[in-house]
């Protein structure tokens, strides 16, 4: 059953990477081209004003090899970009599923289909948009190298907080709907998980390391798309997870009361 | 009078924790390497000497919303 489910799940994920991809092709790339163009711009400055002080000086100015580069542009942006794009889709498939199977009849009194979208909703929310609000999606020439260490722990930290929040949030739900109904249980379940992503936001170290005069046109495209991208997954896969799962679970009661005579 | 229906309740039921914890764990632990090598390796923590991986998931690993170099 849960293996049904897994492949279920990483088939859907696959779909949703091609989808995502096609997406970040079209919207996501230009953004990154952009950013590295000026990248390359703040570079070519830099050399620039030390080969101009050298010059001061009267010295030759040392000629800097360019550093190799280990993979070609094209190929990032595309082999590359499809290859961490669809690995990421298929995964998050296969854990959609896991958590599915752990959820299914246990968060309520809820079919497949709407298991599922909760699921989606929860996971967005918990995974990527409350983590991203915090630290959001840089593109390239953003961000100091010398911090990527604390940086990732940071944003992971974000998530496993956000998530665990979420998890919580949706216990305290199911404790509530006897007495307060559906809606309000709800609603008080939602507001607790605001609560504590905003303190714990609150409380982190904030990151700023975009560059002086970095576009902020650029920087708004990349992460629209970014955002843009997750949306794609998330509903992809919450629901089309959702629909197939319904469909094979009337078409499996449908055979039982056929065997049983009716 | 009507007659009585047959009302067949296939209420369908949550799966046993004890039959899915192991595909949760195993099958979870592969998944998050997957999504640990798009998104963090040759980054803050490396397992594979060099930088390929992240040159060559570059571009997907920044739009997916890790933090990248």
């Amino acid at each position: 059953m849960v293996g049904t489910l897994l492949i279920r799940g990483m088939l859907i994920g696959i779909v949703a990477g091609i989808l995502s991809f096609a997406f970040l092709k079209t919207v996501g790339e230009p953004a990154v081209d952009r950013a590295i163009a000026f990248e390359t711009q703040m570079d070519e400055a830099k050399d620039k004003a030390k080969a101009d002080e050298a010059m001061a000086k009267g010295m030759s100015m040392p000629k800097e090899d360019p550093e190799p580069e280990l993979v070609s542009r094209p190929v990032q942006a595309g082999i590359g970009l499809f290859t961490g794009v669809t690995v990421y889709n298929t995964a998050f498939g296969g854990l959609f599923a896991l958590a599915f199977a752990l959820t299914y009849r246990r968060m309520g009194d809820f079919g497949p289909r709407t298991t599922a979208a909760l699921l989606a909703i929860s996971g967005i929310v918990a995974v990527y948009i409350a983590p991203n609000l915090k630290y959001p999606a840089n593109p390239p020439s953003v961000g100091d190298p010398d911090t990527i260490s604390m940086r990732t722990g940071l944003y992971f930290a974000m998530i496993a907080i956000s998530l665990a929040a979420m998890i919580a949030a949706w216990m305290l739900r199911n404790r509530l709907v006897a007495r307060y109904g559906d809606w309000n249980a709800a609603l008080i379940a939602g507001a607790a998980y605001l609560v504590v992503v905003v303190i714990v936001a609150l409380a982190l170290p904030t990151v700023n390391e975009v560059p002086e005069g970095f576009p902020a046109v650029v920087l708004w495209q990349f992460r629209t798309a970014s955002m843009g991208a997750q949306i794609i997954m998330w509903a992809t896969i919450g629901l089309a997870f959702g629909a197939w799962t319904e469909r094979a679970e009337t078409s499996r009661s449908g055979l039982r009361l056929k065997a049983a005579g009716f | 009078m009507t007659s009585a229906t047959f009302a067949p309740t296939a209420e369908p039921i949550a799966i046993p924790i004890r039959e899915a914890l192991p595909w949760v764990v195993f099958a979870g632990l592969i998944l998050m390497l997957a999504i640990y090598f798009v998104g963090a390796e040759e980054g803050a923590t490396s397992l594979i000497k060099g930088m390929y991986v992240h040159e060559f998931v570059h571009d997907g690993r920044h739009l997916l919303g890790f933090p990248c170099h």
